[in-house]
């Protein structure tokens, strides 16, 4: 208590103008940033691999299984940052017993738990099935055990079947985008259903969330098709790369002019938190959000993917390119969520005067936790990799019917 | 915590749901002529498990608290406050008196009730300051340029009519009791913070040591005792008026009639039930 009495002391020298007192201490920091953040990218990991079985672009199927891995790892991790941040992780479970249905938070624990239990489970259980039904017999040890256990006593290998598992996988991913979007536009909803916060404010705000959700999903799918495929020493598909550039693409166009949109409407309006909104941009946010979100996050990968999607570039210069610029669009999503939660907070509501966010290196809320909610959904990628192979060769062909 | 215990002990059928003679009046009606007992059973039934639960809730307490208790009906009541803020002469006995009573963390970081200073000068320019929360007074500026006018505003919460902090509550820890009092529940409140995200006059904190939402509750461990705020009490102008909003004899009402009252940011829909007269256009 006496340090975290020192660091609001220490705050109070940074503050300018007037902020209400109860102001001084900044309430949701690094790990609110990084919940929106992983869940943007299970929800356009998903959307991703919804474009193969819903929209037929065969071009995208290496990346299909990798995707629903992906989206899994990381929505395992998506609550736990959530539940660190709690003043009282140990009441959490309050929210599933006696919800309080007028808060947009209260759905959260049935959001996650419809998207985790009912579309992503399923749907990987579905498209997987046949092959954990083959890989069990081949398997030994621990993993054979395992996979036998995930077959759930369904070992069916008949035509049909595996005819079902594909209708079914079919049905559940129909499902599966509204629920994406769902799950990503409700953490939109947290923030732009604020009346309170004139920057969070925003009917905006859940779409926009959305597709800088779709623009991370398919820039760490490519960034994890990539580097796998080089780890295994196997040939990139260009075909693949080419088509995941382009939608990145057309989805960071969207981004841009959806974030533009939002940006002039403020502007014209020009309401009375315009004023205060505009010096909390040129001086607090100048870095993350000039510097970081659009012109390195958001303009840079724009024109690294024009020149090398629509250039005549050797194919090791443009999935080099592909490479970078999905990196930057990781750094500006990340950035935008940072300028969303903390940026919404470093203005008084009084619209008087600018506080201070000071991130801690350690304890519950200090960046080497922040930085351990963001390694952990790569670690358990891993093991599923390691349990599910999602790669093209790794599939028993004599099951497909 | 005491406050919400109190709460909770004044009204323990009606948090559950249970009807009153009013909610039961209405629906009875069909069922005259059906029987002549059928409605006194009926209601008989009905209070029965509300007999139970203020029977249970109030077994171990001593007899003398359980009437005092029972005493206390919150829907008869409904509480405002109104500031007059001509009257404030920004000695901040208010803020310390708060302070003491409530056991807020005496760091002035955490407030349920402060006092701003707004100092208008000849330029036009506006400067707003509440160092310490108001605690101790207001030192003079010491700036050269000429002063136009200064003001103190005493702010707390508001006890919004229609609170956005107890929507936004994912548990409702946080809920208006009957007598138009926002609470917070300090054994339920999960720390989430969403609500004080969600105030728009930044009247909530997160008490360090028990990690949950606390906020001003007009005093509720006083009030349901008859007794005023301890900011009212202790405010040598009578700046601050407490009072029922409804009732014809309150203090409160009287100066609803005699003034021109404002609230805080009207244009959000909150409903604030602290009204304030004199107050100029740059509080906000």
């Amino acid at each position: 208590m006496e340090e975290l009495y020192r660091q609001l002391a220490s705050n109070l020298n940074h503050v300018t103008g007037f902020i209400y007192p109860n102001e001084v201490e900044l309430h949701w920091g690094l790990l609110v940033v990084i919940y929106p953040y992983v869940t943007g990218l299970v929800a356009g990991a998903f959307i991703l691999a919804s474009l193969e079985k819903v929209f037929r672009v065969k071009e995208v199927e290496p990346t299909y299984r990798l995707a629903m891995l992906t989206a899994l790892a990381f929505l395992i991790v998506a609550p736990l940052p959530l539940l660190a941040h709690l003043g009282h992780p140990e009441r959490s479970f309050e929210i599933f017993l006696t919800p309080h249905l007028a808060s947009a938070m209260a759905m959260f624990g049935f959001v996650y738990a419809w998207y985790l239990m009912v579309v992503l489970l399923i749907e990987i259980w579905f498209e997987y099935r046949a092959d954990i039904v083959i890989w069990s017999r081949q398997a030994t040890g621990l993993r054979k055990w395992i996979l036998r256990i995930l077959t759930l006593g369904s070992m069916d290998l008949s035509p049909q079947s595996v005819r079902f598992d594909r209708k079914a996988v079919h049905a559940i991913t129909i499902v599966g985008i509204p629920s994406a979007f769902l799950l990503h536009g409700y953490v939109g909803f947290i923030f732009g259903s604020v009346k309170a916060n004139p920057w969070w404010s925003s009917v905006l705000m859940p779409i926009v969330f959305l597709f800088s959700a779709i623009v991370s999903g398919i820039s760490l799918v490519l960034i994890l098709y990539y580097v796998s495929t080089l780890l295994r020493g196997k040939e990139i598909d260009m075909t693949c790369m080419n088509k995941l550039a382009s939608f990145l693409f057309y989805a960071l166009v969207l981004d841009l002019s959806l974030e533009l949109l939002d940006f002039i409407h403020r502007l014209y309006e020009s309401e009375e938190s315009i004023s205060i909104l505009r010096e909390l941009i040129a001086s607090k946010l100048f870095i993350s959000l000039t510097i970081v979100q659009i012109i390195l996050g958001t303009l840079g990968p724009l024109a690294i993917l024009a020149i090398a999607r629509f250039s005549n570039l050797p194919s090791e210069l443009k999935r080099l390119g592909y490479l970078v610029a999905a990196g930057l669009v990781q750094v500006g999503i990340f950035s935008t969520r940072w300028n969303v939660v903390i940026g919404g907070q470093l203005f008084s509501k009084s619209l008087r005067g600018l506080t201070v966010y000071k991130m801690q290196l350690s304890g519950a809320e200090g960046l080497f936790s922040g930085l351990a909610f963001l390694i952990a959904p790569l670690v358990i990628l891993y093991i599923l990799v390691k349990l599910l192979p999602p790669w093209t060769e790794a599939r028993n062909r004599q099951v497909e019917p | 915590m005491r406050e919400a215990r109190d709460s909770d002990g004044a009204m323990p059928s009606e948090s559950q749901g249970c009807p009153g003679p009013g909610a039961t009046g209405g629906s009875a009606a069909p069922c005259e002529g059906q029987g002549p007992h059928r409605r006194e059973v009926l209601l008989s039934l009905l209070k029965l498990p509300c007999s139970l639960a203020v029977l249970s809730a109030f077994g171990g307490a001593p007899a003398a608290e359980e009437a005092k208790q029972e005493a206390y009906d919150s829907s008869a009541h409904y509480y405002g406050m109104g500031i007059q803020v001509d009257h404030c002469i920004g000695c901040g006995r208010c803020a310390e008196a708060c302070k003491t009573e409530n056991d807020v963390p005496k760091v002035p970081f955490f407030f349920r009730t402060w006092i701003e200073r707004y100092t208008v000068y000849e330029d036009g320019e506006t400067l707003v300051d509440s160092p310490e929360g108001g605690i101790g007074g207001f030192k003079p500026q010491e700036s050269e340029r000429r002063v136009f006018r200064s003001f103190f505003v005493p702010k707390l919460c508001n006890h919004c009519d229609n609170p956005p902090c107890v929507q936004v509550c994912p548990v409702g820890a946080t809920f208006k009791s009957r007598d138009g009092v926002v609470l917070v529940d300090r054994d339920y409140c999960i720390g989430c913070r969403y609500c004080i995200q969600a105030c728009p006059y930044g009247a909530r904190y997160l008490d360090p040591r028990t990690k949950t939402a606390d906020k001003c509750t007009f005093c509720y461990h006083r009030i349901t005792k008859g007794l005023l705020p301890a900011c009212v009490e202790v405010c040598p102008t009578q700046a601050r008026v407490f009072g029922e909003v409804h009732s014809a004899a309150s203090p409160l009402r009287r100066l609803m009639r005699t003034s021109t009252l404002q609230v805080l940011k009207p244009y959000l829909n909150t409903e604030p039930k602290v009204f304030y007269s004199q107050l100029d256009r740059e509080v906000r």
